[in-house]
């Protein structure tokens, strides 16, 4: 009971099987619980249908009533002296992602065929996702031999018709069984109508399956999940997701590149912990007061991560919208997060005939390999330095749209990307000198919603504490450095591009800098938000329309709605609410002292909490 | 080996929820599950508990129940929140009865929600325990009701969880989901975490799952000590949660008081 049970995925073409097999597979083995055979059995006959196996995973009401299964979901199997988690993903075209939420843990896999149909759509594309998800482990079981007259001949057509598929992905199955999963035979107890066979009954097949080890013996990668502080102490917090960590070892952080030793680790109740390896969740204390901050990647000096602004990668699509190139994403790497480009498509292909193309547009469910941009330095690796480390997952707003995996890091860089490097004085240190961080402090929302009463109003407390802070806002953009610049889309659009360059030049130098503008459209936001990385924080000052309108301290909205002030936002022009803003200060529910200090107490955490205390 | 790992899983979970979900809370019933949580919440924050915990109270539980939750919010210094379920009368009067007694859970969690706006709620339940909590997530959005929209469950793979979560609704945080019930007991008799000792056989009696009193009968078990319990537990058939008559009273009772917000 030392080891861990292998988990095992069963996976396939929808209707062929997956869910019956595991009831009876539970059955055979003597795993369901006492009781459970007789529920079966009368919840079968209320529906007026033979002995539905199926239904003891399929539980749901309408997965029993519609005879299909919904959800990925997970039991325990025993079998002697073993253990497997078996989890059942459904093989429904519609609910892929729910498959892939059951498959992306498993060690191994039975992939499911139906004799009578043959290598399906779902089977090509289940067996595409397993290579992705870098499952080796895998089993064919061909389902169905009652219904094919248990047909030696049949069986090897379709055996050689997985052979072909597989080899054309490089995967291998271990062994490939023909089954009935509805009568049982070859799952446990061999059947006498399948004499001709030899080879392992599915159960046996198991028996080479192994847990997936934690990479242990790969470099140290830990991403940086949080930072607590305890006393004058801070504990960095995260999982090691490859290689080990030990006391006294000198680490790099990433993307800033600054180094520090391992003081000791931080373990609860007793603390005798020298060393951690993959897998493990830790608490650890560095030699020295560090800017470390979630997503941070932590590795050993001599393997660090590459810390790249393009790099390829391969994405699993999930979502019914196809991808624009130029569209940003929100990616995830762990805890690590950015905002990336698809900056070009380098070929799509059809996971369920394999089809390469180059152009058109990105089904659901297909691969594409393409090329990511992202504005600031993400830590990365590719899939062969680590593949736990290579994994991403791109959103949009807070949806999923694709997981993927880093396989190449482009050696092209741009101009931004180098002028860390000519730096000899780090954020770090200047945020040590200011006593905070520098940071965009973006405040966005409708003509008189409130953002420059508080932009200014929370410059004053922030100076009061002794931060140093400077509000950018339309008088002191438009008069100099956006002369030049009138009123069409295009200068409306190019200003607020001026305005997150300079703001993020500022931030870069240490400053806190908060920002009044409408800017109304999302794309710009996100572009200012690339361009000054972490230290961006949009603030939402939402207030409604009739607030506003009621406000109206200029006079502009009543000339807006006579038709003088032309593409006026809020009223004649669109204001794209942010779906992940930091922050959301509501001026029409709360007084403008609450506001500020909502806004205050917010920035002043942010700035704060990214260096150290003083001992 | 494998404890540890689940521990690991668990402690990551948790650091991501405390981190990405705000405000937060965690249910404790004061049974084996939410302690042993309870436990591994001291161990991701270094031995404090950074949020408050909330005993949804239908003032049903056994006397050793309530005696156990003062002396343990005590010894490890708990910000316990007591809250009051409204009565049966005010649940869903189409429940058969001891899921109405349920329910009244089901309606207090909905009230506390609404009056502190959690965020995020940790819950202890594990996908072995019962057939529909096996189709979790880890991280479950829920609407402000409570709602579970098992269809429309968000994608969950490589440790990314869904922590965003949209105004007016909360997601329920599953750290124990992978563990299974002798886990817990292995885990719990490793750590020498405290438990009710109801757990334990008296007079050959002993309760295998804790609820409340009115709707929860104890088992025939010789079982006198947390070894006793795993050899049992190695190999019964019987179900967990057969004496919890709320999972009896037909085919999808569970299923609908889950779907109704039901932990």
């Amino acid at each position: 009971m030392d080891e861990r049970s292998p988990a095992i995925v069963v996976v396939g073409h929808v209707d062929h099987g997956k869910s019956t097999l595991i009831g009876r597979m539970l059955h055979e083995t003597g795993s369901l619980p006492d009781g459970k055979l007789a529920e079966l059995e009368a919840s079968s006959k209320r529906r007026g249908v033979p002995m539905e196996w199926s239904f003891v995973l399929d539980a749901l009401q309408a997965e029993r009533d519609q005879a299909v299964t919904v959800d990925t979901t997970r039991v325990w199997m025993r079998s002697g002296e073993r253990r497997y988690m078996i989890i059942d993903a459904p093989g429904h075209r519609q609910f892929i992602s729910n498959m892939l939420s059951g498959a992306a843990e498993a060690d191994a896999a039975i992939l499911m065929v139906d004799a009578t149909e043959g290598v399906s759509e779902q089977t090509r594309r289940h067996a595409y996702l397993l290579r992705l998800l870098g499952i080796e482990q895998i089993v064919v079981a061909v389902n169905k031999m009652d219904a094919v007259a248990w047909s030696e001949e049949r069986f090897g057509a379709v055996a050689r018709e997985c052979t072909a598929y597989f080899s054309e992905l490089q995967i291998t199955a271990s062994a490939i069984v023909p089954i009935s999963a509805y009568q049982g035979a070859n799952l446990v107890a061999r059947s006498e109508h399948l004499a001709w066979y030899t080879g392992p009954t599915l159960l046996e097949s198991f028996s080479g399956f192994v847990p997936r080890s934690p990479a242990y013996d790969g470099p140290l990668r830990l991403r940086v999940q949080d930072v607590y502080r305890r006393g004058t102490r801070r504990i960095v917090a995260g999982r090691v997701d490859s290689g080990s960590l030990a006391v006294g070892d000198t680490v790099v952080v990433s993307p800033a590149g600054i180094t520090a030793k391992v003081e000791s680790f931080e373990t609860w109740p007793t603390s005798q912990k020298e060393r951690a390896r993959a897998g493990e969740s830790v608490g650890f204390c560095v030699d020295r007061p560090l800017f470390i901050e979630r997503g941070d990647v932590i590795s050993h000096v001599s393997d660090s991560p590459q810390r790249a602004s393009s790099f390829d990668v391969t994405l699993f699509w999930l979502d019914e919208t196809a991808p624009d190139v130029d569209e940003s994403f929100r990616i995830q790497l762990g805890p690590t997060e950015g905002r990336v480009w698809i900056e070009a498509i380098e070929r799509v292909v059809d996971t369920e005939n394999l089809a390469q193309s180059t152009i058109g547009d990105v089904a659901q469910y297909s691969v594409l390999e393409a090329r990511l941009r992202s504005n600031a330095p993400l830590p990365v690796d590719t899939r062969e330095v680590s593949a736990f480390a290579a994994r991403l997952v791109l959103l949009r707003g807070s949806h999923v749209v694709a997981g993927g995996l880093v396989s190449r890091v482009a050696g092209a860089t741009r101009t931004t990307n180098l002028y860390p490097q000519q730096h000899l004085i780090t954020r770090h240190e200047r945020a040590v000198r200011n006593g905070h961080a520098g940071a965009v402090i973006w405040l966005t929302g409708l003509s008189a919603s409130g953002k420059s009463t508080l932009a200014m109003a929370v410059e004053r407390r922030l100076f009061a504490r002794g931060c140093f802070v400077y509000v950018l806002d339309g008088d002191n953009i438009r008069a100099g450095i956006n002369k030049d610049l009138g009123f069409s889309a295009e200068d409306r659009a190019e200003n607020i591009r001026r305005v997150a360059e300079v703001a993020a030049l500022f931030a870069d130098a240490g400053t806190i800098v908060v920002t009044a503008f409408i800017s109304p459209f999302r794309k710009d936001r996100d572009a200012a938000r690339a361009a000054a990385g972490s230290a961006f924080h949009e603030i939402y000052v939402n207030a409604d329309l009739a607030t506003c309108e009621a406000r109206d301290p200029k006079g502009l909205y009543r000339r807006a709605r006579s038709g003088e002030v032309k593409e006026f936002t809020g009223v004649t022009a669109p204001y794209e609410a942010p779906e992940s803003a930091e922050l959301t200060i509501d001026t029409s529910k709360h007084s403008i002292e609450d506001c500020v200090e909502q806004l205050y107490a917010y920035t002043y955490a942010a700035t704060r909490n990214a260096i150290m205390a003083p001992a | 080996m494998h404890l540890d790992e689940l521990e690991s899983n668990s402690i990551y979970i948790l650091r991501e929820a405390y981190r990405c979900v705000a405000p937060l809370t965690m249910l404790w019933s004061m049974g084996k599950d939410s302690t042993a949580l309870l436990w591994l919440v001291r161990k991701a924050f270094f031995g404090v508990v950074p949020f408050p915990v909330v005993l949804l109270d239908t003032e049903m539980e056994l006397p050793e129940v309530y005696e156990f939750r003062d002396r343990i919010a005590r010894e490890w210094n708990l910000d316990v929140r007591n809250e009051l379920c409204p009565p049966e009368s005010e649940t869903d009067p189409s429940l058969a009865p001891a899921s109405r007694a349920a329910a009244r859970k089901t309606e207090g969690l909905k009230r506390l929600l609404q009056r502190e706006q959690y965020a995020g709620v940790i819950v202890g339940i594990r996908r072995d325990e019962q057939a529909t909590r096996a189709k979790e997530r880890i991280f479950s959005p829920r609407s402000s009701d409570g709602d579970w929209d098992v269809r429309g469950q968000p994608a969950e793979f490589w440790g990314r969880y869904a922590t965003d979560v949209p105004r007016g609704m909360h997601v329920r945080i599953h750290p124990l989901l992978q563990w299974t019930e002798v886990d817990i007991w292995r885990y719990t008799q490793r750590e020498g975490i405290p438990f009710v000792d109801l757990y334990l056989s008296r007079n050959g009696e002993r309760y295998r799952s804790l609820g409340e009193k009115n709707i929860t009968r104890p088992i025939q078990s010789n079982a006198a000590s947390i070894d006793d319990i795993i050899a049992e537990l190695e190999t019964t058939k019987a179900p967990e949660r057969a004496g919890r008559t709320m999972d009896h009273d037909s085919e999808d009772s569970f299923e609908r008081l889950r779907s109704a917000g039901y932990m």
